[in-house]
C-alpha cells in the first residue's frame, strides 16, 4: 500500500516539475518505417515522463503504437527523431544490452535450451556478478514468483502460467531502472490473467520497480496502472489516472475506447458561469460543464457512462440533464439491466441500471421514458 | 453390451454380432498386408550393403570378387595389401572433413543471414543457392574443370575440397536457414536486452538452438563428399579419392579390400547416426 503511495506520490511531483528525475523521458520521439517506397509513421511524435516507481501503462488498439514507443525505449527500434531518456541520460543511441531495462515478452522468449534457474541467471552472468550472488539472487527471485524447486526445469516443461513467471523473473532478477512488459498476459486464460494481475501488482509492489505495461486490455490497464496513457495512430490522446480517464475522458477516442460511452452533440443554446445549456429534441435539455472555449453558439460533444443515467417514467427535476426516449431493448444482465435508448434528438443511448431492491425492470421495449443525469457526472469533449 | 438396445431394436442387434467378426479379420489382413510390405521395402533397401559387407568375407580366388566361394576373415588382416587403395580412403576421408568443416561455418553463417535478415541480392542468393542444388553433377564438374583450368590452376587434393564445399555449401545453408525461420527472433532480443552483446548472443543463444539443423547440414555435407564420383573426377587431377579406385578397379577386378573398406565407412555413418537420433531425442 505505501508503495503505490509513494509511486503516486513520485508520479505528482514529476507531472508538477519537481527535481526528481524521471526514470524515462520521451522527447517528440517519432519512428518511421519505408513500406513500398512509402514512409509510414508507426509513432508520430510522443513525449512523456515516467516518474520512479510508478506503474504506467499504455493502452491502445493493435497498431497505435504503443508496442513500438516499448522498443524504442528497450532499445530494440531507433526513433527516427527525438529523444528517449533514462534517468536523466540521453541514450537513444545507447543498443539494448547496455540500457539498464529488461523486458517481458509477449512470447515470454525464454532460452528452451536453458533450465529454469539459467534463463534467470543469464543477465546476472552477462554482468560477471560473483557466482555466490548469483545463487542467492536468483534464490530469492524465484521465490517472489513462487518457483521455488522448479530450478532445474525446462520451460517446455511449465505450463504458460510458469513460464509468465520465469520470464518475470529473468527480467527482475537484475534489479532494473525499469521493467518494460509488452501484453505479457495476453497468451494466459481469463481466470489465470486475473490471478497474474494481482500477483503483477503485488510483485510491483515487492520490488518498487518502475513498470510499463503495453496492453490493449482496457480492464487491465485500469486495474493495475497508476497512470495510463491512451495510444491511438501513433499519438498519445490522454495521459492521466485510471479514475480521470475513465470518468473525463479527453477525446471522443479515449471515451469510445475505454468502457461504454453515450455521445450527444449539439449546441450550447446559453453558457453561464461554466456551464453550458444544450436543447435535445423538443423537451430536451443537457446541463454540461464546459472550458473558457465554448461560446453561445458553439457547437458541444457531452459524454455521459452509461451507469451514471437514470431510466425513469416521469419527467424529472428541473436541476439535471433530462431527454426523453424510446426504449429500443432491455437485456437483462444478472447484476444489472443494461437499456438501448433512442434519444429524441436522434442518438442511440446505452443504460445500466443496478438490480438493487427487485428484479422489475422500470420499462419495457417500446415504451416511452426519461433519461437523466446530473450535470457533473456528463462531460464536454473538444472536437 | 447391446444389451439395453436389442429390445427396441432387434434388427439393429441381429445386424450387430454379423457385422462384427466380418470387420476384424479384414482389419487384420491389412495389417499383414503393411507388415509385408514395410519388410519387403527394408529388404530392397537393405539387401545391396548386406551383400556388400558379406562380400568382405568373401574367400575369393580370382581377382573379381562376384561369386561366393566360402567364409573368411583373411581380408581383414591384408587391408593394406593395395597401398593406393590405402591412400584412396585417406584422402576421401580427409577431403570429406575438411570440406565438412568449412562447408559447415560457411553454410551456418549463409542460413543464418538468410534465415534472419532482409538485405540486398537475398533473392539472388536464394536464387543460386537453388541452382547449385539442382544443376547436374556433370554440368557443375564440367564446368569447374574449365574455371581451374582457364585460371591456370593445377586440380588435385585442394580443387577437389574447393568443388566438394562448392556444391555441398547450398544444403548445409539451407537446413540451417530452415531452422532459422522457425525461432522466435525475440528469444534472440531477450539475450541482447539481457545485457549481452552480438557475439554472446550468438553463441550463448542462436547457436544452441540452430545446433540441430547444423549437425544435419554437417552430416549431409561429410555424406556428399565421400562418396562423390562425378564433380570429383573432373576436379581430382592427379589425386585418387576412394570412388576413383573403385571405379578404375572395376575392370580388372574390385578386391575384397574395398568391400571392407566400405564396410567401416557405413558403420561409421550408422554410429554417428544413431548418436545423433539419441542426443536429439534427450535434447527434445
Amino acid at each position: 500500500m505505501t508503495e503505490i503511495q509513494a509511486g503516486r506520490g513520485a508520479a505528482v511531483a514529476a507531472a508538477s516539475g519537481d527535481s526528481q528525475v524521471p526514470a524515462i523521458e520521451l522527447d517528440g520521439v517519432v519512428k518511421e518505417y519505408q513500406a513500398q517506397g512509402e514512409v509510414v509513421q508507426a509513432v508520430k511524435g510522443v513525449s512523456l515522463s515516467i516518474a520512479e516507481g510508478e506503474f504506467f501503462s499504455m493502452l491502445g488498439p493493435s497498431g497505435c503504437g504503443k508496442t513500438t514507443t516499448m522498443r524504442m525505449i528497450a532499445g530494440f527500434e531507433d526513433p527516427s527523431r527525438g529523444t528517449v531518456r533514462l534517468h536523466g541520460q540521453d541514450v537513444t543511441d545507447v543498443p539494448p544490452n547496455k540500457r539498464d531495462v529488461n523486458m517481458v515478452f509477449q512470447s515470454y522468449a525464454l532460452f528452451p535450451h536453458m533450465s529454469v534457474w539459467e534463463n534467470v541467471a543469464f543477465g546476472l552472468r552477462r554482468r560477471r556478478v560473483p557466482a555466490q550472488e548469483i545463487k542467492n539472487r536468483v534464490g530469492a527471485i524465484l521465490e517472489i514468483v513462487d518457483l521455488t524447486g522448479r530450478e532445474k526445469r525446462r520451460p517446455r516443461e511449465m505450463s504458460g502460467g510458469q513460464q509468465q513467471r520465469v520470464a518475470l523473473a529473468r527480467a527482475l532478477v537484475n534489479n532494473p531502472r525499469a521493467l518494460l512488459l509488452d501484453e505479457p498476459l495476453g497468451a494466459l486464460d481469463l481466470k489465470l490473467r486475473q490471478a497474474m494481475q494481482m500477483e503483477l501488482k503485488r510483485i510491483q509492489r515487492e520490488v518498487g520497480i518502475t513498470f510499463v505495461y503495453v496492453t490493449h486490455d482496457q480492464n487491465e490497464a485500469l486495474t493495475m496502472s497508476d497512470r495510463i496513457a491512451v495510444m491511438n495512430d501513433g499519438l498519445v490522446e490522454q495521459l492521466a489516472g485510471p479514475r480521470e480517464i475513465y470518468e473525463r475522458p479527453a477525446t471522443t477516442f479515449v471515451a469510445g475506447f475505454i468502457g461504454t460511452s453515450n455521445l450527444l452533440s449539439g449546441t450550447a443554446e446559453r453558457v453561464d458561469g461554466g456551464t453550458a445549456l444544450l436543447r435535445v429534441g423538443e423537451r430536451g435539455r443537457v446541463l454540461v460543464p464546459v472550458g473558457d472555449d465554448v461560446r453561445q453558439g458553439g457547437a458541444v460533444e457531452v459524454t455521459v457512462r452509461p451507469e451514471k443515467i437514470r431510466i425513469s417514467v416521469e419527467e424529472p427535476a428541473a436541476d439535471v440533464s433530462a431527454v426523453p426516449g424510446t426504449v429500443a431493448e432491455v437485456v437483462y444482465l444478472g447484476t444489472y439491466n443494461s437499456y438501448a435508448v433512442n434519444l429524441a434528438g436522434g442518438a442511440e443511448f446505452t443504460v445500466f441500471e443496478q438490480n438493487a431492491s427487485n428484479s422489475d425492470i422500470t420499462a419495457e421495449r417500446g415504451a416511452s421514458v426519461w433519461l437523466s443525469w446530473q450535470p457533473q457526472h456528463s462531460y464536454a469533449i473538444g472536437s | 453390451m447391446s444389451g439395453p438396445l436389442s429390445p427396441a431394436l432387434p434388427a439393429v442387434a441381429a445386424g450387430g454380432p454379423r457385422t462384427g467378426p466380418a470387420r476384424r479379420p479384414r482389419k487384420r489382413w491389412g495389417d499383414r498386408l503393411l507388415y509385408g510390405y514395410t519388410w519387403l521395402v527394408l529388404i530392397w533397401l537393405f539387401a545391396p550393403i548386406a551383400v556388400m559387407i558379406a562380400f568382405g568375407f568373401n574367400d575369393t580366388r580370382s581377382k573379381s570378387n562376384v561369386s561366393w566361394q566360402g567364409f573368411t576373415f583373411k581380408w581383414w588382416g591384408r587391408l593394406g595389401d593395395y597401398p593406393d587403395l590405402t591412400l584412396a580412403v585417406v584422402n576421401s576421408v580427409t577431403i570429406a572433413l575438411l570440406a565438412t568443416l568449412i562447408t559447415t561455418v560457411l553454410g551456418t553463417l549463409m542460413g543464418v543471414a538468410l534465415g534472419r535478415y532482409r538485405f540486398r541480392g537475398q533473392g539472388a542468393t536464394n536464387l543460386v543457392m537453388f541452382a547449385a542444388i539442382s544443376s547436374p553433377e556433370l554440368v557443375m564438374g564440367a564446368s569447374l574443370l574449365s574455371l581451374f583450368v582457364s585460371l591456370g590452376v593445377q586440380t588435385g587434393y585442394y580443387t577437389i575440397v574447393i568443388a566438394h564445399v562448392l556444391f555441398a555449401v547450398s544444403f548445409v545453408a539451407v537446413t540451417v536457414r530452415a531452422r532459422v525461420v522457425g525461432l522466435d527472433p525475440s528469444i534472440e532480443e531477450a539475450a541482447r536486452d539481457l545485457g549481452a552483446s552480438t557475439w554472446v548472443t550468438f553463441w550463448r543463444v542462436t547457436f544452441p538452438m540452430i545446433l540441430p539443423g547444423v549437425v544435419s547440414g554437417a552430416l549431409l555435407a561429410f555424406a556428399l563428399s565421400i562418396d562423390d564420383f562425378v564433380i570429383t573426377q573432373f576436379t581430382s587431377g592427379p589425386t585418387i579419392t576412394f570412388p576413383l579406385w573403385i571405379y578404375g578397379a572395376v575392370r580388372i577386378g574390385v578386391p575384397p579390400q574395398v568391400n571392407i573398406l566400405g564396410t567401416l565407412i557405413f558403420a561409421v555413418g550408422v554410429a554417428i547416426a544413431v548418436i545423433n537420433t539419441v542426443t536429439s531425442r534427450r535434447r527434445t
